[in-house]
């Protein structure tokens, strides 16, 4: 898979060449702020742990990284350039990857600056800090799961604003699969058996177990299933494209 | 080498190509004309890979272009139409990247980002945002990513538009230049481009091949090759020479030239009337600003073949 370096490289550079990055930063920790402390009752909860942070946290994602997926590429399609990425000796999957990488990694950085919020807590009481570990790697992994599916979106349109409304339309029902709002639609008629396939898809079921520091193989795996399923979609809409 | 054979492709029920088939050898530079619209891009984009053919197939250097993608993309120099690059880079950071991209290392990558850099002139420019770049900077940063690993096969989609004057004969020498052993293809509307720098020249419409030739052979199926365009000094001659021009052998018509004063006899096929004009112009002692002997007119060329859908 040669050319995912570079390109994964130009594109992370791509991203803190105009203020939009730092706007997005800056909104990002303003709100995962202002919801832990005041909205969340962190102080007035009297536990020492992160449970407000990585319960807003979904809903926080759930706008902020189709924001960051939209442009993976919508843009390069609008403006002409996937026509030069696309006609470089580099397969489309590596080419994929290495969007979705920068993508994750530019996220990831954000949430890393989160940190003050760590050390809050542990300045104020003693967290189970493997817990909190838990729960990072647990955002990361449902952040990756938001971008894939933006990431094949984006794919299918040259319309930046539509890429967004559609991945934050389906990351909000696999948020919800498991719960009553998105399961209602199917009970009734569809099997008890593919009720339960159903809410097992669920993101947020997902990443509560992980948040609540029980890091299991099974959430983590579906995780990086569910990424690796929608790259893999990625790279089959930009080749249906081709045949347009 | 490019093959292309019996290429069709059509956008719902629009035919953008429709079997086209061609072949372009090592050493050749092949003109690719043709009005708006009549499939240029497309083509070039297939060979590119950037889009799939609804019929037919493409091969760069033997390497299918479906089949074999990687290897076919690797012997190719791409200049997409409108030059398309990402605004927020520089030109060093766009041509480092399709560096990195394309497996150049060490001195060699460094040698053939400053030789391409020096042979388009980017040096001033290097460091300045491409989206603040002049169009013509902007295509020869397009053209300067095209050239940059030496590719043995380039395909050009309008490389000289939007240049001036000294840029475009500066990047018409540049193709001449590389054209020993590599197989070049440049689409234009610039029909003197074509005499300037083409050894070939496709011209197609609709999708369609209609001509395909030498830029000699093209101009020679003018109704202006071999005519004579000539000046008279004076005004008030222009009629007495005009009447004397009609009655030369080989001279099938008489009308006014491109530009007031002149006039054009028109040769009949086959027919060489310039030895006979420019005795009789001596021998009758006609006052003349001009004398000259045309090849033929490839724009008049290019309206008959596109017009009539049929070459004349
Ligand atoms: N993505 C597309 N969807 C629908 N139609 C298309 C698409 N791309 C090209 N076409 C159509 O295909 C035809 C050929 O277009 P193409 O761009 O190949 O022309 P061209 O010869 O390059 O023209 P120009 O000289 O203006 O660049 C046109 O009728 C165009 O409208
Ligand atoms: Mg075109």
């Amino acid at each position: 898979m040669n050319g995912i370096g570079p390109i994964y490289r130009r594109e992370l550079a791509s991203y803190f060449a105009t203020p939009l990055a730092y706007v997005f930063i800056v909104i990002f920790l303003l709100l995962a702020g202002s919801f832990t402390f005041s909205l969340g009752g962190f102080y007035e909860r009297g536990q020492a742990d992160l449970a407000p942070f990585f319960g807003f946290l979904p809903w926080l994602y759930l706008f902020l990284v189709p924001a960051v997926a939209m442009r993976l590429w919508a843009e390069e399609r609008r403006s002409g350039s996937i026509e030069l990425l696309l006609t470089l000796p580099v397969q489309p999957g590596a080419a994929v990857a290495a969007k979705f990488l920068a993508g994750l990694t530019f996220i990831g950085l954000a949430l890393a600056l989160t940190f003050p919020i760590w050390i809050t807590v542990n300045y104020l009481g003693s967290p189970d800090n493997g817990a909190i570990v838990a729960g990072y790697l647990g955002s990361l992994l449902m952040a990756g799961g938001f971008l894939a599916v933006g990431s094949c979106l984006s794919a299918a349109t040259r319309s930046q604003v539509i890429a967004f409304i559609l991945t934050v339309v389906v990351c909000f029902l696999l948020l919800l699969a498991g719960f009553p709002l998105v399961l209602d639609a199917f009970r009734g008629w569809a099997a008890p058996g593919v009720l339960d396939a159903i809410a097992s898809l669920s993101f947020l079921t997902h990443f509560q177990a992980i948040s609540k520091g029980v890091l299991d193989l099974r959430d983590i795996l579906y995780f990086a299933m569910t990424i690796a399923a929608w790259l893999y979609a990625t790279t089959l809409v930009l080749e249906m494209r081709k045949a347009d | 080498m490019i093959e292309v054979s019996g290429l069709s492709k059509t956008y719902g029920d629009v035919h953008a190509v429709r079997e086209l088939s061609f072949r372009v050898g090592a050493g050749e530079i092949l003109g690719f004309l043709g009005p708006n619209g009549a499939g240029k891009s497309t083509t070039m984009r297939i060979i590119a890979g950037f889009i799939a053919p609804t019929a037919g197939t493409a091969a760069v250097l033997g390497h299918d272009v479906a089949r074999e993608p990687q290897a076919a993309r690797r012997a190719l120099g791409y200049l997409p139409e409108g030059a398309p690059s990402w605004p927020e880079m520089t030109p060093r950071s766009f041509l480092r990247f399709i560096a990195d991209v394309r497996g150049l290392a060490g001195e060699h990558r460094t040698r053939r980002i400053d030789d391409t850099v020096a042979r388009l002139g980017l040096g001033p420019v290097l460091d300045q945002t491409i989206e603040t770049l002049s169009k013509g900077f902007k295509r020869r940063v397009g053209l300067a990513q095209a050239i940059l690993h030496d590719p043995p096969v380039l395909v050009l989609d309008e490389p000289t538009d939007g240049l001036d004057p000294n840029q475009k004969h500066e990047v018409r020498a540049l193709i001449r230049e590389m054209a020993p052993g590599k197989t070049i293809v440049i689409s234009t509307h610039i029909l003197e481009e074509v005499d300037a720098v083409c050894t070939r020249a496709i011209i197609i419409a609709a999708g369609r091949l209609l001509a395909d030739d030498t830029p000699a052979a093209l101009e020679a199926r003018s109704r202006y090759h071999n005519a004579v365009t000539l000046a008279p000094t004076l005004a008030a001659d222009s009629a007495r020479i005009e009447a004397a021009l009609r009655e030369v052998v080989g001279v099938a018509a008489v009308e006014p030239g491109e530009r007031p004063g002149q006039l054009t006899a028109l040769a009949t096929p086959g027919a060489q009337p310039l030895a006979a004009i420019s005795a009789l112009a001596a021998r009758e002692g006609w006052s003349l600003n001009e004398l000259r002997l045309e090849a033929g007119r490839l724009d008049e060329v290019f309206r008959t073949v596109t017009a009539s859908g049929v070459a004349p």
